[in-house]
C-alpha cells in the first residue's frame, strides 16, 4: 500500500485488490451522514407540515444513535485491540472513538440551543440541523482517519459546512461577513494543509498515516528538507483549524458574526476534530521519530496561544470577542497536552477537550440567550443587572466562567490540572509556569463578565444608587435551551467533583496506528 | 540536454508564467485566461510521466469547465477593472505578502534541493509502468480499493455544497436585523429604511459613469 501505483499489474490481472468494507467500523459517521441526508428528503416529502421541533429531536436522536453505535465498538476495541478498516484508511481505536463521543455532544447542544434560537429570529429552516450532522460526519471520518486524504476529505466537509453555517442568518449582514471570511481565510489554510501532504507524500511515498509510520521507524531519511517543509506546512493547516495564535486572526471576528448557536459548535466540534487530526498526525504518526523536529514549533504556538489570548482577552468590550479569545488560550492549554507527546498528554488533551465542549457550550449558550432578537446585545453592557433580572441564569454563567477560569470543583480545574502535569511530567516546566500565569490573567477577563452581571451600578449617575436593571427586552429562556444548560451545568461541575470516571474512560482511550489485517480470499 | 528535460523546463516556464500572469495582470478575463496556460502547463507535465488520462482530465475540467465558468462569474458580476488593488489595509501589507511569498518560495526550493532526487524530468513511478495495462485501469484500481473511503465520502461534500449554494442564494423575506454601520442590530426598523437610502447611495459612488447610473445619480442629486 505504498504509492498511489502500487499494485502491479499482477496485482490487476489476478483480481488481487479487494479490501472487505467494515461497516460496523465506520457506523458513528456513517449515522451521522445518513440521519443529515434523510432529513433533508424528509423535509422536501413533508414540505410544511413539520414543525421545527421534530428537526432538533430528529438531530438530537441522531448524534444519539452516533454515540450508542460508538459504545460496543469502545468494548470491542478494549478488548480485542485497535484495528485498521476500509483499506487501512479508518484507524478504529478508542482515540477515536471517544472524540466521536465528544463531536457528538457538542451537536446535541449546538441542535438544542438552535431550536429557540431559529423561532426568535424567524429564521426557517431543517438545512441548519443538515449541515450541523454532515459537519459532525466530517470531524468523526477526520478523527478516526488513518490516511491523510481521508484526513484532509474530512477536513472539508467539517469546514465547508461551517463556512456557511456561520454565514446562515440571512437577516444579519455581519453574519455573512463572518461566513466570507471564515471561508476565505479557511480555503487558504486548506491549502497549506494539502501542500503539507504533498510534501509528507513526496517525502516518504505514502499518505497512510500506518505505512509512514513504519517507514520512518525503518528507515533513517538522510536528507528530509521535503519532509521538515510538510510537517511545517501541516502545522499550519492544523493551527488555523484550532485557533492557534498566530493562525488566529479570523477567531474573534467570525465568532462575534456568526451565530451564536453555531459558535457553540464552532468553538466545541470542530475545535475537537482539528485538534484530534493533529493529535494523530503530529503525536502519533510522527511522536516517535520526529518529535524533536516538531516540538520547537508547536511549543511556539502554545506559548504565543496562552500569552496573546489572555491579554488580548482582557482588552476586548464584546462578550463574544471575549470568550473567542478564551478559547484561543483554551487552544494553548490543549496544545500543552499535544506538545507531551507522551500517553499521558494524550488523555489529558482529550478530558481537556471533553470538559470544554461543555464549557463553551454554556458560555455561548448563555450569550444566545442574552443576545436577544438580533443576536446583536453582546456588550459588556448588555449583561450589567443581569444578575437581579435573571439570577439562576446569572449564576449558571458564572460556574460556567469559572470553570474556564480554572476554579476548582469544576471540570476546568482539573482539566488544567492534567495538561500541566503532562507537561511537567515531559520536563517543560517553563511552559507549565506560563500556562499557570496565563490562567491567572484570564481569570481577571472572567471575573470582569461577573461583576459586571452582579455588582455593577447602571451608568447614570444619579441612578448610581439603584440597583443596577437589564437593559433592552426581557431575557426569555425557552425550555430546550434551559435543558441543554442545565445538562452543560451538571457535568461540568460534575467532572470538577467526581472526574474519576471520565479520566479512566480518556486513558483507556489510546490512539494506535495498525497495520490492516489482509483477509484471506 | 535530454528530451525530458527540456519538455519539463519549457513546460514549466509556461506555469510559472501563467501563474504570474494571473497574479499581475489588472483585468480579470486576462487573468483567468492566464490561469488556462498554467493549467495547460500542468498538463503537458502529465503528458512528460505517461499519465495521459489526468493530462485529459486536467484539460476537461480545470481548463474547460472551471475557467469557463470564472469567466462566467467575472462576466455575469462585472468585477471592476482596478476594484481590490489599489485599497491597502494595512500600510505596508504588500511589501509584507511580497517578503513572505519569496520566503515560501526559498523553503520550498531548499526542501526539493535537499531531497535525494535532483528534477530530471524523467517519469518517476514506483511500480513499473507496463503498456499492457492503461493508466485508467490503474487509477480506477487504486480509487476503488486503497483509496474507496476517500472517493465515497467526497459525497457527503459535494451535498454540502448543494445546500450551501441553495441556502445562501436564498433571500429572507424578514426585515433586516442589522446594517454594517450597526452591527449590533439596534434600532432594526428604523435601519432598516435607511439601509435601503444608503443602497441607492452607494451603487452611485462605486459603479462607473456608465449611461444608466449616470440617470439615477441625476435623479438622487435632483431629489436632495
Amino acid at each position: 500500500m505504498i504509492g498511489l501505483l502500487a499494485h502491479t499489474p499482477d496485482d490487476l490481472a489476478a483480481g488481487n485488490f479487494s479490501h472487505s468494507v467494515s461497516w460496523s467500523a465506520i457506523a458513528p459517521a456513517l449515522i451521522l451522514m445518513l440521519g443529515g441526508i434523510l432529513l433533508l428528503v424528509i423535509v422536501s416529502v413533508f414540505r410544511g407540515k413539520l414543525s421545527s421541533g421534530f428537526f432538533t429531536a430528529w438531530t438530537v436522536i441522531v448524534a444519539g444513535g452516533a454515540i450508542a453505535a460508538a459504545i460496543p465498538l469502545w468494548h470491542d476495541v478494549q478488548e480485542d485491540g485497535a484495528r485498521s478498516e476500509m483499506a487501512g484508511s479508518v484507524g478504529l481505536d478508542g482515540f477515536s472513538l471517544f472524540v466521536t463521543g465528544v463531536i457528538c455532544i457538542s451537536v446535541i447542544f449546538a441542535a438544542l440551543f438552535l431550536d429557540g434560537y431559529l423561532r426568535r429570529e424567524k429564521l426557517e429552516g431543517p438545512e441548519w440541523y443538515v449541515l450541523l450532522l454532515l459537519s459532525a460526519a466530517g470531524g468523526v471520518t477526520m478523527a478516526s482517519a488513518n490516511d491523510l486524504l481521508v484526513l484532509f476529505v474530512g477536513l472539508e466537509i467539517l469546514s465547508i459546512a461551517v463556512y456557511i453555517l456561520a454565514a446562515m442568518h440571512s437577516r444579519r449582514v455581519t453574519s455573512q461577513e463572518a461566513g466570507l471570511k471564515y471561508f476565505v481565510l479557511g480555503a487558504f489554510s486548506s491549502a497549506f494543509l494539502l501542500y503539507g501532504i504533498a510534501f509528507v507524500y513526496g517525502g516518504t511515498g505514502t499518505t497512510n498515516l500506518v505505512s509512514i509510520n513504519i517507514f520512518l521507524a525503518d528507515n533513517v531519511i538522510t536528507q528530509n528538507g521535503l519532509l521538515l517543509a510538510g510537517l511545517a506546512l501541516l502545522l499550519v493547516g492544523f493551527g488555523f483549524k484550532i485557533a492557534a495564535v498566530p493562525f488566529h486572526l479570523w477567531t474573534p471576528d467570525v465568532y462575534q458574526g456568526a451565530p451564536t448557536p453555531v459558535v457553540t459548535y464552532m468553538a466545541g466540534g470542530v475545535k475537537v476534530a482539528a485538534f484530534a487530526g493533529m493529535i494523530r498526525v503530529f503525536v502519533v504518526t510522527f511522536g516517535p521519530t520526529y518529535v524533536n523536529e516538531w516540538r520547537p514549533m508547536v511549543y511556539a504556538l502554545a506559548v504565543l496561544s496562552l500569552v496573546v489570548g489572555a491579554l488580548m482577552a482582557i482588552v476586548q468590550t464584546n462578550v463574544k470577542r471575549m470568550l473567542a479569545f478564551s478559547s484561543i488560550s483554551h487552544a494553548g492549554f490543549i496544545l500543552l497536552g499535544v506538545l507531551a507527546s507522551s500517553d499521558q498528554g494524550t488523555a489529558a488533551a482529550l478530558f481537556y477537550l471533553l470538559v470544554y465542549t461543555f464549557m463553551v457550550a454554556g458560555s455561548f449558550g448563555v450569550a444566545t440567550l442574552i443576545g436577544r432578537t438580533g443576536d446583536g446585545r453582546q456588550n459588556l453592557g448588555d449583561y450589567r443587572g443581569l444578575g437581579r433580572s435573571r439570577p439562576g441564569l446569572a449564576l449558571t454563567f458564572t460556574v460556567f466562567l469559572l470553570a474556564q477560569a480554572g476554579v476548582p470543583l469544576t471540570g476546568g480545574f482539573m482539566a488544567k490540572l492534567y495538561v500541566i502535569g503532562a507537561i511537567v511530567e515531559s520536563g517543560m516546566t517553563v511552559l507549565a509556569l506560563i500556562a499557570m500565569l496565563s490562567a491567572v490573567i484570564s481569570a481577571f477577563l472572567y471575573l470582569r463578565i461577573v461583576v459586571s452581571m452582579y455588582f455593577e451600578a447602571s451608568t447614570d449617575s444619579a441612578d448610581s444608587e439603584e440597583p443596577a436593571e437589564l437593559s433592552g427586552p426581557p431575557v426569555r429562556i425557552p425550555k430546550l435551551a434551559g435543558l441543554a444548560l442545565g445538562l452543560a451545568l451538571v457535568a461540568v461541575l460534575a467532572l470538577g467533583i467526581v472526574p474519576g470516571p471520565a479520566t479512566r474512560v480518556a486513558g483507556d482511550a489510546t490512539a494506535e496506528l495498525v497495520p490492516e489485517v489482509e483477509v484471506p480470499q | 540536454m535530454r528530451v525530458e528535460m527540456f519538455v519539463f523546463v519549457v513546460s514549466g516556464a509556461i506555469c510559472v508564467a501563467g501563474a504570474l500572469g494571473v497574479v499581475l495582470f489588472r483585468n480579470p478575463v486576462h487573468n483567468a485566461l492566464s490561469l488556462v496556460a498554467t493549467l495547460f502547463g500542468v498538463a503537458v507535465l502529465f503528458v512528460a510521466q505517461g499519465a495521459y488520462f489526468l493530462a485529459a482530465i486536467q484539460v476537461i475540467v480545470y481548463a474547460g469547465a472551471i475557467v469557463v465558468l470564472f469567466l462566467f462569474v467575472i462576466m455575469l458580476l462585472g468585477v471592476d477593472q482596478d476594484d481590490d488593488v489599489r485599497f491597502e489595509p494595512i500600510p505596508g501589507i504588500r511589501i509584507a505578502a511580497v517578503i513572505v511569498g519569496i520566503s515560501l518560495l526559498g523553503m520550498s526550493l531548499i526542501a526539493l534541493l535537499s531531497s535525494p532526487d535532483v528534477v530530471t524530468g524523467a517519469p518517476s513511478a514506483l511500480a513499473p509502468l507496463d503498456p499492457a495495462t492503461p493508466d485508467v485501469n490503474r487509477i480506477g484500481a487504486a480509487l476503488f480499493t486503497d483509496y474507496i473511503y476517500a472517493f465515497e465520502i467526497t459525497a457527503v461534500l459535494l451535498t454540502i455544497a448543494v445546500v450551501g449554494a441553495v441556502m445562501l442564494s436564498r433571500q429572507s423575506p424578514e426585515v433586516p436585523l442589522d446594517t454594517e454601520e450597526f452591527p449590533d442590530g439596534t434600532m432594526a426598523s428604523e435601519l432598516a429604511i435607511r439601509r435601503e437610502e444608503t443602497s441607492v447611495a452607494d451603487s452611485v459612488d462605486t459603479d462607473g459613469p456608465e449611461p444608466a447610473d449616470a440617470e439615477i445619480a441625476a435623479d438622487a442629486a435632483g431629489s436632495e
